[in-house]
């Protein structure tokens, strides 16, 4: 079956002439979920950002085997992204905020509601719909944002570190959120993180970079089945694994 | 669930420290003033006491309304035509770097030079006074507004910009749905500095066109008392003056209160 979305040759140097990530060959299939982990630095956001078509790469090509011809032009509505930061527009209400992707389509009131409240519900902020960015915790404020990320029903969510300034106590409840939605909807996962535990509580797949210029060096698959829930997180299938992961990330950071 | 690093803001006292301590001290400063007049027997014609002006006031109230409401006008057109036209200019600043590179020099030199040395010039050029006013207080007053609104429309979150590309959004809707709004607290700040200023250009502008003899706003009843030495109608003028400068900023600042409070830091009462 051909990969939602294919990297090929892909490098990118920067106009101050960091060549911040090289060589880069990745196939992503649908309904995967792939984590890029990697230290700082080393161009897991730069990756992202040139699959979302925000930065131009370099040199390479991505292809886009798995969309059908009509749904490749004009912007990326199949896509849904979500920085580290919440990046909410403090003047709107949640579902104001969340609405922003549907306004921009030039969807109508009556066709967006329902998508608003049913995006409020999945990620578990029913009631929140008129409170303001300040008036919501850390983690509600990124509930919002995965909210408007997949409230246009992307087929591939991007995600840059989303829960990296998060405590753990939340983080785990999102991480634990974040697999139903991703169980439920099918939709394909490109999770950025340099958590290794994360890392492979989440993915079916994790690829380690490492650093200047940046390349992927290992290509890990992680077999553990799904559902995965807090007893994974305590189990031996769990810490062996993370310790593969963390052997992988330590020869990437000293090459 | 985490909270945001906690911002250190102002604390708000409560709202009769913040009316009554000045009104306190405007009483203390106001009866000491008349302490000084009734008890050096200063005579009202060289430095007239508060009841005094107080009785000024209402006695050439028929006279000084009207001046009010003619500087009244020309401040607010002013100040419309300067929101209208900064605001304006500033969002074409934001649309092309090329329009704001070769424009906004020219808006620096419009701002920096005085208004008291243009406005004999303008007020020659310009046949008709009130538009010669208006000039010069526009002038004054479209600066802040144009240079804060500019700031606002540039400094939108970078990662909001990136979301809207992705969304493939057109530039008139990042403009409207993300700038603008953003925009909104700067160019509320812009408006409650020209306000005031405006207030100050027009009565500049009148001082200069009084001189000629013509015109009637406060200003020129300023300059004319003090031909006449009426120094308590000159005082009269002045407190009107004032207090318009007064009135126009609070009102902004309850605009600007009614329109940010929900979200924005400047805006919003700490609870707790
Ligand atoms: N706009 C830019 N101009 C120049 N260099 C850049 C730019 N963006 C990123 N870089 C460089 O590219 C390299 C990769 O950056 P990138 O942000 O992709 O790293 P990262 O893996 O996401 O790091 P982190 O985990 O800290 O977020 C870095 O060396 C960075 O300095
Ligand atoms: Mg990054």
């Amino acid at each position: 079956m051909d990969p939602l979305v294919r990297l090929t040759g892909v490098a990118k140097r920067f106009p101050n002439g960091t060549l911040a990530v090289d060589r880069v060959e990745l196939a992503i299939p649908a309904g995967s979920f792939v984590t890029l982990l990697g230290p700082s630095g080393c161009g897991k956001s730069t990756v992202l950002r040139m699959i979302a078509g925000l930065v131009e790469p370099t040199a390479g090509r991505i292809d886009w085997p798995g969309l059908p011809e009509a749904e490749r032009l004009g912007g990326h509505p199949e896509l849904g992204f979500v920085f580290q930061e919440p990046t909410l527009m403090p003047w709107a209400s949640v579902a104001d905020n969340i609405r922003l992707p549907l306004r921009v389509a030039g969807l109508s009131k009556a066709e967006a509601e329902p998508r608003i409240a049913e995006a409020i519900a999945m990620v578990g902020l029913e009631g929140f719909a008129h409170a303001f960015s300040r008036e919501l915790s850390g983690g509600m404020k990124m509930r919002v944002s995965i909210a408007r990320a997949l409230v246009t029903r992307p087929k591939l969510l991007l995600m840059d570190e989303p829960f990296a300034a998060l405590d753990e106590i939340t983080r785990f409840k999102l991480n634990n959120d974040l697999l139903g939605l991703w169980r439920q909807l099918k939709w394909t996962v490109v999770f950025v993180t340099h958590s290794v535990f994360e890392s492979v509580y989440l993915s079916n797949r994790i690829l380690v970079m490492s650093a200047r210029p940046g390349r992927i060096v290992d290509d890990l698959p992680i077999d553990a089945p799904y559902p995965r829930d807090d007893g994974f997180r305590v189990s031996d299938a769990y810490g062996d694994l993370c310790r593969v992961v963390s052997r992988s990330l330590h020869h990437a950071i000293a090459a | 669930m985490s909270e945001d690093a906690p911002q250190p803001r102002r604390r708000r006292e409560p709202l009769w420290l913040k009316l009554g301590a000045p009104l306190v001290i405007g009483v203390l400063a106001l009866a000491a003033w008349e302490a000084l007049i009734y008890f050096k027997e200063i005579p009202w014609y060289i430095l007239p006491g508060p009841i005094k002006i107080t009785e000024t006031l209402i006695r050439d109230w028929h006279m000084l309304w009207p001046s009010l409401l003619a500087t009244l006008r020309v401040t607010a057109l002013a100040l419309l035509v300067a929101v209208v036209g900064g605001f304006s200019l500033a969002v074409l600043f934001a649309s092309a770097r090329w329009i704001e590179l070769s424009l906004f020099p020219y808006a620096v030199i419009l701002q920096v030079t005085p208004i008291v040395a243009i406005a004999p010039l303008i007020i020659i050029y310009v046949d008709n006074l009130t538009i010669a006013l208006l000039i010069c207080a526009w002038i004054v007053a479209f600066f802040p507004i144009l240079s804060n609104t500019t700031i606002g429309l540039n400094s939108a979150d970078h990662n909001l910009l990136d979301l809207m590309r992705l969304y493939g959004a057109k530039r008139r809707q990042v403009l409207w749905f993300i700038r603008i709004p953003g925009a909104l607290p700067f160019f509320l700040g812009g408006l409650r500095i020209s306000g005031g200023l405006a207030l100050i250009g027009a009565i500049v502008a009148e001082f200069v066109a009084g001189g000629a003899g013509a015109g009637s706003g406060l200003a020129f009843r300023i300059l004319e008392a003090s031909y006449r030495l009426e120094i308590p109608r000159m005082y009269a003028a002045l407190f009107l003056i004032s207090a318009t400068g007064i009135v126009i900023f609070l009102a902004f600042t309850v605009l600007t209160n009614l329109l940010l409070g929900r979200w924005h830091e400047s805006a919003i009462r700490r609870e707790g």
